[in-house]
C-alpha cells in the first residue's frame, strides 16, 4: 500500500512510519505499567545465582533484552574472572 | 461548583504554561473567576507568560508551608480582574511541595474560585504528580511528533492510577490539546495527523493550535495569547477549547494556515 501511494502520489511523509512505530512501542509499554522492573529483577536473580558459586563482579553482569514483532530475546553476558576455578574449589571445600 | 484541571504533558517544551495561560484567560473572558497556579517550583514561567513577573512577593511554597496567606499569595491580572495567578517559588526545589499543604491550599482555592487551572512542570516526579494530584479534569498537550505522543501516552496513565479521582475508582476527565499544529506538513503526511493522534491516546480532543508567530509575540510582551491578539488563529483556537471545557459544543475546526501566492513564492526563495 505505501509502495502503491508512493508510485501515485510522487513522494509519501514519514508520519506514516511514526505511527506505527508509536503503536507497537505503546503496545509494549502500556503492558508493562505497575509491573516490577523485568529486566532489574532478572540481573538481580541470576547474579544471586551465580554469585554462589563463582565470585563475580556484578558490575559485569549484563542483561539485554531485544524485543522483536514477534519474538524478543534475552541477552545475559556474565563475564567471570580468571581463577575462578579455584574460587569454585574454594566454596566445594 | 469548582473544578479542578491540570495542564500536563511529560514531555517539555510542547506549551503547557502558554496553554494554561491562554485558557486561563479565555475562561476569564468569558466571566469565570480563574486561578492558574504554577506548579514548576524552581523554574517558574507562568508569572512571565502572564505579564506578572514583577509583581511576584509571596509564592505556592510559602502557602504550603504556612509563611504567607493564600490572599497575599494571590495576584490579581491587570488586564482582567476575575483572572489571578498563584506563582510557583523560583528559589526551592520540588521536594518543598508536599501532599498535604496541596491538598490544603487546593480546597482553600476551591471555595473562591470557579476555575483552578494548574500548570504542570514537564517528567512525572513530585511537581508533575503533585500538579495532577487533586484534579477534576486534566489537559494533556500534546505535539504532533513521536516523543510528545509516547509522553502523553505515559501521563493518562498516571492520570488514570495516581490522581485521588482514580483512587477512589473515579474518573479524571481527560483531553487532549494539540499544540504546534502545522495543516500543511500534515497535508504532505510529514506530522502525525490529528487522527493518528487521537487514535493512539484514545482520548477526547479538545482542540487544535497552530503553530503560529502569535503565540510567540503574545509571550514576548507577557501577555496570553487570547487578550493579546484575540482574533489570531491560535487565539481563536484556544477560545474554543475554553468554550467546550466549559461544557458547550463548539465545531472543531482543523486551522489552515491561508497563504497568499507572494508569501509562498518568498518563503520558497527564502529557502
Amino acid at each position: 500500500m505505501m509502495n502503491l501511494l508512493r508510485l501515485l502520489g510522487g513522494r509519501t511523509g514519514s508520519a506514516p512510519v511514526a505511527r506505527e512505530r508509536l503503536q507497537i512501542l505503546l503496545a509494549h509499554e502500556r503492558g508493562l505499567r505497575g509491573q516490577p522492573d523485568l529486566l532489574g529483577l532478572l540481573r538481580a536473580e541470576i547474579l544471586a545465582v551465580v554469585s554462589r558459586h563463582v565470585k563475580l563482579d556484578p558490575e559485569k553482569v549484563i542483561v539485554r533484552m531485544d524485543r522483536g514483532e514477534n519474538v524478543s530475546t534475552l541477552e545475559v553476558d556474565i563475564e567471570v574472572p580468571n581463577g575462578s576455578e579455584r574460587s569454585i574449589a574454594a566454596a566445594a571445600i | 461548583m469548582a473544578k479542578v484541571l491540570v495542564v500536563t504533558s511529560g514531555k517539555g517544551g510542547v506549551g503547557k504554561t502558554t496553554s494554561t495561560a491562554a485558557l486561563g484567560a479565555a475562561l476569564a473572558q468569558m466571566g469565570e473567576k480563574v486561578v492558574v497556579i504554577d506548579f514548576d517550583v524552581g523554574l517558574r514561567n507562568l508569572d512571565l507568560v502572564m505579564g506578572a513577573e514583577r509583581r511576584v512577593v509571596f509564592d505556592l511554597i510559602n502557602v504550603v508551608q504556612g509563611v504567607a496567606k493564600l490572599q497575599q499569595a494571590l495576584i490579581r491580572d491587570k488586564r482582567l480582574d476575575n483572572l489571578w495567578l498563584l506563582p510557583a517559588s523560583q528559589t526551592r526545589d520540588k521536594d518543598a511541595l508536599t501532599d498535604e499543604g496541596v491538598r490544603n491550599v487546593i480546597a482553600d482555592l476551591r471555595t473562591k474560585f470557579d476555575w483552578i487551572l494548574c500548570d504542570s512542570p514537564a517528567g512525572i516526579e513530585r511537581g508533575a504528580t503533585l500538579a495532577m494530584r487533586y484534579a477534576d479534569a486534566a489537559v494533556i498537550v500534546t505535539n504532533p511528533e513521536v516523543s510528545s505522543v509516547r509522553d502523553s501516552d505515559r501521563i493518562i496513565g498516571m492520570l488514570d492510577s495516581k490522581t485521588v479521582r482514580a483512587e477512589k475508582g473515579e474518573r479524571v476527565e481527560k483531553h487532549v490539546l494539540i499544540t504546534r499544529y502545522d495543516s500543511a506538513r500534515a497535508t504532505r503526511g510529514e506530522m502525525l495527523s490529528i487522527e493518528d493522534i487521537l487514535e493512539i491516546l484514545a482520548t477526547p480532543l479538545l482542540g487544535i493550535i497552530p503553530e503560529s508567530q502569535d503565540v510567540l509575540r503574545a509571550s514576548n510582551v507577557g501577555s496570553p495569547v487570547t487578550l493579546n491578539n484575540a482574533d489570531s488563529m491560535p487565539a481563536r483556537a484556544y477560545i474554543d477549547a475554553a468554550r467546550r471545557l466549559a461544557g458547550e459544543s463548539v465545531t472543531m475546526v482543523v486551522p489552515v494556515e491561508r497563504k497568499s501566492l507572494i508569501n509562498r513564492l518568498l518563503r520558497r526563495r527564502a529557502a
